[in-house]
């Protein structure tokens, strides 16, 4: 268990800036999510955590000491990878106990740590079997077994999730958060998918171009947004963002609510919307519908419960209200949110 | 609009039955020609009295050509020397492959340069290659020989003096590693090529999973890299084996077997006695002596690579 820093983690490939200046430090103990688009830099970033790549400049510390320049079997770190990596000639005992045979660990001490690691993800019964014959998830919690026996300062996680199927996935979000729960390794958890980072992470680095745009609780980050981009990707659907008066006003469609005629107060703040289609997603609906006020045409989004949504219809002319202390301002030129202005 | 019973053409490449007969004809024409005739006319000339002279195939005798073949002085000294050459080739071209395709698979800079190299010796004509080696390890102008006397090795009052030559293809143990030195000059790149295929095919996420799991560089070759290769390996190796095991250019045109029958190896044996010496059906028997064990141990390797595979 450790703390980590990045220290102006620059990352070049030719003119190229894959990472481009991160500045971070993660508590001990911490799950620091790291969420951004295919090609944003996180998985460059985690491979330099790792020590897989080296950086262009800046500086990587764990445990408050300085790994930049060390190899990655030298900084005590575990990963897993999005294929799990099992070495494939290798049976599951073997799988597990290849980090611990690596660093010398002697036998009885190896076995005793297989056992408990096996007996944690419950996968005992698949000791003697090679990879080949394992499922998605069993290879995932066989990968997490290997990573998990050799006390790590550090855990790594790149999209763990990702190339298992649906159903599993959401209780390997909670079981895998519940592992890092038992065990308090420090986690950096590389993910596209807001789901795991919002559910998972303590905090959240949002990247994009290869810069960290907000780092906060997942909270934090959904309720105050610090730029159009963090609001764009944030929220499912996101946040709506509304030209409106030399300023960009972010509402998020759960917020934006069909109001009955004569019930709006100076607390909220309406617009007027064409109701193009209605959506069924289960537990919700979802509203598109297009701006008939201020910058007319505009495409705005709505969530709403199948309550109200029976009230609606499509080819409507609907009144929608947001509480005005759920509307968020962000400066058109530079993307920033800015005062959360008048109320 | 197409009408729906718009009639289509059936051409012969909608018949896959017929077509792939068709289309595997030439190649089992030319195995049966080449091969398989040749193949069953050895076996018939080795049980019978054919001569260069009168090589008809009559008269059965039996395995008495066997018998005769391993009676003479020369064959276990062919046969320990082709089991020793064949051997060591093996090993030292399965090492060097592996070396080679863990070079070839980084990226470096001259890396092309380094891949024609590797990929000269089996681009050469043999006739090269033999002028090459000849030269190289000739009795009287071998450059290594003159290497070796400027770093006072050999010559008047050196380790390996007083003479001024090794004499390379003159002496037993020096022409088996001669020979053996040749043939895993020409079949190195070959071997590279299939190692390095398996390389490339490992998914370079498992390297990485055991440098961060500990692992060091041997630890990754001896516990990773060789047992992912193995099947492969196992291939090349099976490769290397039989075409060293059967070939008797390389004996022919540097040691021709000499002094003696001390660099003598089973194939080039055979075509002396069979060939040159006129005894058809003797040397075809010696030709033959080693096919049963070849032949298993073929069907072992490939057995071997097809289970490892699978895992």
């Amino acid at each position: 268990m450790a703390t980590l820093e990045l220290r102006g983690l620059k990352k070049y490939y030719g003119n190229t800036h894959a990472v481009d200046g991160i500045d971070a430090a993660i508590a001990e103990g911490e799950f620091l999510a790291i969420l951004g688009p295919s090609g944003c830099g996180k998985s460059t970033t985690m491979r330099m955590i790792a020590g897989l790549e080296a950086p262009s400049a800046g500086e990587v510390l764990i445990g408050g000491k300085s790994v930049t320049h060390l190899p990655p079997r030298a900084r005590n770190v575990s990963m897993v990878f999005q294929s799990y990596a099992l070495y494939p000639h290798m049976s599951v005992l073997e799988n597990i106990a290849f980090p611990l045979k690596a660093r010398g660990v002697p036998r009885t001490e190896r076995d005793a740590k297989i056992k408990w690691a096996s007996a944690m993800l419950g996968i005992e019964p698949l000791l003697q079997r090679k990879p080949g014959r394992l499922s998605g998830g069993e290879k995932q919690k066989v990968a997490l077994a290997r990573s998990l026996v050799r006390d790590p300062a550090l855990f790594i996680f790149d999209e763990p999730l990702s190339s298992l199927d649906a159903q599993v996935r959401t209780m390997a979000r909670s079981e895998l958060r519940l592992l890092h729960d038992r065990t308090g390794v420090t986690t950096v958890y590389v993910t596209h998918d807001q789901i795991e980072a919002l559910g998972m992470g303590d905090r959240i680095a949002i990247m994009q171009h290869g810069r960290v745009r907000q780092l906060g609780t997942p909270q934090q980050l959904y309720d105050q947004p610090a730029d159009t981009f963090v609001a764009g990707f944030l929220g499912s659907p996101p946040m709506n963002l509304l030209q409106r008066g030399g300023r960009i006003i972010g509402i998020r469609p759960e917020h934006l609510l069909p109001a009955p005629p004569g019930t709006t107060d100076d607390q909220s703040f309406e617009l007027q919307v064409r109701i193009k289609r209605l959506e069924f997603l289960g537990t919700d609906w979802l509203i598109y519908g297009l701006l008939e006020t201020g910058a007319q045409g505009q495409k705005v989004l709505s969530k709403v419960s199948p309550g109200i949504a029976a009230t609606l219809q499509e080819g409507a002319l609907q009144t929608f209200r947001v509480e005005r202390m759920c509307l968020r301002f962000f400066d058109p030129a530079t993307g920033s949110r800015v005062d959360d202005g008048p109320r | 609009m197409a009408r729906a019973d718009t009639e289509v053409r059936v051409s012969l490449g909608d018949r896959e039955g017929l077509l792939g007969t068709l289309m595997l004809a030439p190649a089992f024409l030319y195995i049966a020609a080449l091969v398989g005739i040749p193949f069953f006319l050895a076996i018939a000339l080795s049980l019978s009295s054919a001569t260069i002279g009168d090589p008809h195939i009559h008269g059965f005798v039996g395995l008495a050509n066997f018998a005769h073949a391993m009676h003479e002085s020369a064959f276990p000294i062919a046969l320990r020397n082709s089991i020793i050459v064949t051997c060591a080739t093996l090993i030292l071209t399965l090492v060097l492959a592996t070396a080679e395709s863990e070079l070839l698979v980084r990226d470096f800079r001259g890396k092309w340069l380094w891949q024609i190299l590797l990929i000269l010796p089996w681009a050469m004509p043999v006739s090269l290659a033999a002028v090459d080696w000849l030269w190289l390890l000739d009795s009287e102008f071998s450059p290594l020989d003159w290497l070796l006397r400027q770093a006072h090795l050999l010559g008047p009052g050196t380790p390996w003096g007083p003479a001024n030559h090794l004499y390379y293809y003159g002496r037993e143990w020096l022409g088996l590693g001669a020979i053996t030195m040749i043939n895993v000059w020409r079949l190195l790149p070959l071997a590279t090529i299939i190692v390095l295929a398996g390389r490339t095919a490992i998914p370079r996420e498992i390297f990485e999973q055991a440098q961060v799991d500990g692992a060091g560089f041997f630890r990754v070759l001896f516990r990773i890299t060789i047992p992912a290769l193995l099947p492969l390996l196992v291939v090349a190796g099976m490769f290397t084996a039989l075409l060293v095991f059967g070939d008797m250019t390389v004996v022919a045109l540097t040691t021709r077997g000499g002094p003696g029958y001390a660099t003598q190896l089973l194939p080039y044996w055979a075509y002396l006695k069979g060939i040159e010496g006129g005894a058809l059906s003797e040397g075809a028997a010696v030709a033959l002596f080693m096919f049963p064990v070849l032949l298993a141990g073929a069907v072992l390797a490939l057995r071997m690579a097809y289970r490892a595979d699978s895992n």
